[in-house]
């Protein structure tokens, strides 16, 4: 039994999160895994079943304070220790942000994040845009070192910035990533990761949904291996996007 | 009375003129921008000029669904009332289609043909719309999420058409939904605020959509405690923390009955009395645009009556819902714009057994929106309890536009069978006609640019008019 820990579900659900559960939700039915979502709201534990994976989405400006506070205790502390422990956690935008160690809002309030990863992300500055539109990175699977591609949307106003204990996702194809300077999208450090991409990431890439469910079941059984599933319409998906975006290289 | 001369203005008048001739020789649109965009550079004072010499002053309306129909039910009800409105109807619903409106209204000196200015304007529109024009009543229809990367946030959506409240003229009235916490918020920081609100505890959906945007206190950012959810966020609720509670609508519906297609039927309620009301739309999103049409022919003087008598035979707007003729069948037309609305038509139309050939053509251009992962809030979900219960056996929906095969994924994790996948509209709205068994309906889902071209083909095959002669 898979068990998704959807972190504040009714809050962050801009820009279709749901997407990412969905995927993740059928893609366990199809292969006869038992699968269960349950959502985690504020004030709430976190209660890890031994076979997890914990998604944490992106929301307003707003609900971005009220959660920075409701991670301060020990919802955060309990984050961190399951990233430590080899848990396999994905933050997409406002969530993959407070993954960081700071998130200032365009206000100038900055935020406490649980320092999952060594970054921090920084306002817009008056003069400059919104990072939005479709974007291409390229990601190097740790497990096999092949290099894939990935396809999503990034609408943010935040610029993350990497230290020197965590690596990038991947490098930015087309798109601006984390800052739109330095060419680097998202982060990644043991099981967990962090992506601007939403739009949503999943559907449209189903090997790395697959990537994260063996690595969660790997975690109580260390041979076990996925039945492949028909992902033709999924890869047209993939490849239209990708040709649409290409037109920009 | 004839209004002074000014040179200037008349310059502007005139040379608007032109290219609204030009552009529309040239085929290039309606015409319904650029003289506006010609006019202002010419004179920029052109609109607070045109818009003062209106008897009756100006209303405008805003929101993120419904503003174009809401605007068509008010310039309906005004025309049964003998009241003459010059209004922006073809979307054209920026500061320089607002200005062009009034221009191709005015006579060469400036005089206005109009009695009444009524405009939709697009929400980050609107402090500069109410700070060049005289606007005695302004209209929030509702604020979700939709075209997010245009925008920014909600909440600040929502402070931006609050900064243009100060620009009304005093005694100037804020029409707001009382049912939208976000927009009933905005009551704050209005003069005279009025409300307009839904008591129908039958419609309750009982859930709050996944796509609800703002079910948090707009005040103080506690959650909700909602007793009736209409759609997404809009309902009956009350903040247990601080004293914002929906305000008591002073225009309210009631007994409403929903009968598909053919429309529906309510009670409406004002300060001057109630009357039961029929509309020719469908859905509850388009009682919800009647009511609000009635609230702001009521502020601005329309007798009840005539609100009824216009509401009634009000037809339809432009590309929203339409249904065009198309040989030995129908197409029927509905827009699809953002979560909500294709939650509303799916619930309309498609979980009954009435939708049985379906085309959803999705675009991801500007005017679209161009990130599509809304895609995943709207309820297909529901579509596929409704096909197991045996409620509907609609045939696999064809799918189209530009993000064609992202939408065959969404049908695939929603468990419903895909369609033929054509990306390119004009094949799919061919090919889906073609597939329509005679004497049947097919039901067209379009985004916003997906829409343009299908009505373009159409239009091609006979079926329909180019939009400016609507």
């Amino acid at each position: 039994m898979l068990t998704i820990h959807h972190l504040y579900a009714d809050m962050m659900n801009l820009y279709g999160d749901r997407g990412n559960v969905i995927s993740i939700k059928k893609r366990c039915q199809w292969r006869g895994i038992p699968v269960e979502v349950i959502d985690v709201g504020l004030t709430e534990r976190i209660r890890p079943t031994g076979c997890d994976l914990f998604l944490f989405g992106g929301g307003q400006d707003r609900e971005q304070a009220l959660l920075a506070e409701d991670l301060s205790g020990s919802k955060g502390a309990d984050l961190r220790a399951i990233v430590e422990d080899g848990g396999v956690v994905l933050g997409v935008c406002g969530g993959y942000q407070l993954m960081g160690h700071s998130y200032e809002t365009p206000e100038g309030q900055k935020l406490p994040g649980v320092g999952i990863f060594d970054l921090h992300t920084e306002p817009r500055r008056p003069k400059e845009e919104r990072l939005i539109g479709n974007v291409l990175v390229r990601v190097r699977a740790p497990e096999t070192g092949e290099t894939r591609e990935i396809v999503g949307f990034e609408n943010h106003g935040g610029r993350t910035y990497l230290g020197e204990d965590v690596k990038p996702l991947g490098e930015v194809i087309v798109g601006y990533g984390n800052n739109g300077k330095d060419g680097t999208e998202g982060a990644r450090r043991l099981n967990a990761y962090g992506t601007y991409l939403h739009g949503s990431l999943l559907p449209k890439n189903p090997w790395l949904t697959d990537q994260f469910i063996l690595n969660a079941l790997r975690r109580t059984d260390e041979s076990f291996e996925l039945e492949p599933l028909d992902d033709t319409t999924e890869g047209r998906a993939f490849s239209s996007v990708a040709a649409r975006v290409a037109g920009r290289r | 009375m004839s209004p002074l001369p000014d040179p200037r203005l008349f310059a502007a008048i005139l040379a608007a003129r032109s290219a609204r001739f030009a552009s529309r020789k040239l085929k290039t649109g309606g015409g319904s921008t650029v003289p506006g965009l010609v006019a202002r550079r010419v004179d920029p004072k052109v609109l607070t000029k045109l818009s003062r010499r209106l008897r009756l002053g100006s209303a405008a309306i805003t929101g993120t669904n419904g503003k174009t129909t809401t605007t068509r039910m008010v310039s309906k009800i005004l025309q049964a009332a003998g009241i003459r409105a010059v209004n922006n109807s073809t979307g054209a619903n920026l500061v320089t289609g607002v200005t062009a409106a009034l221009v191709s209204d005015s006579g060469l000196a400036g005089g206005p043909l109009s009695d009444m200015g009524l405009f939709e304007v697009d929400e980050a529109s609107v402090p500069k719309v109410a700070a060049e024009t005289e606007i005695e009543i302004l209209a929030v229809l509702n604020l979700f999420r939709d075209q997010l990367d245009r925008y920014g946030e909600l909440a600040y959506t929502g402070k931006v058409i609050a900064s243009a409240f100060g620009d009304l003229p005093q005694g100037g009235a804020v029409v707001l939904n009382a049912d939208d916490p976000l927009v009933a918020s905005l009551g704050r920081s209005a003069r005279r605020p009025v409300f307009y609100g839904v008591d129908e505890p039958t419609l309750d959906t009982g859930r709050l959509q996944h796509v609800a945007d703002s079910k948090d206190c707009p005040v103080c950012g506690t959650a909700l405690v909602y007793e009736t959810v209409y759609m997404g966020h809009v309902g009956v609720y009350d903040c247990r923390h601080c004293d914002f509670s929906r305000p008591a609508p002073e225009y309210r519906v009631s007994r409403v009955r929903l009968e598909g297609a053919k429309g529906s039927e309510f009670l409406l309620s004002t300060p001057k009395g109630e009357a039961d009301v029929k509309i020719g739309l469908p859905g509850l999103y388009n009682v919800y645009n009647a009511l609000a049409a009635a609230a702001v022919a009521g502020e601005a003087g329309v007798r009840l009556a005539e609100i009824s008598r216009g509401l009634g035979e009000f037809g339809g707007a432009f590309g929203r819902v339409e249904r065009v003729k198309a040989g030995d069948r129908e197409a029927f037309l509905l827009l699809i714009k953002n979560p909500v609305g294709f939650n509303e038509i799916l619930r309309t139309f498609v979980t009954g057994a009435e939708a049985r050939n379906v085309l959803i053509a999705i675009n991801d251009n500007d005017a679209d929106g161009r990130d599509v992962s809304w895609l995943w809030d709207v309820d297909f979900e529901m579509l596929a309890d409704a096909r197991e219960e045996g409620k509907t056996d609609a045939a696999p929906f064809t799918v189209s536009g530009i993000r064609a095969e992202d939408m065959a994924v969404r049908l695939k994790y929603a468990e419903l069978p895909v369609g033929p996948v054509i990306p390119d509209r004009e094949k799919a709205i061919k090919s889906a006609l073609a597939a329509t068994p005679p004497g049947e309906t097919l039901h067209v889902l379009p985004t916003y640019t997906a829409m343009l071209e299908i009505r373009h083909t159409l239009s091609e095959m006979g079926y329909t008019h180019p939009f400016w002669e609507d």
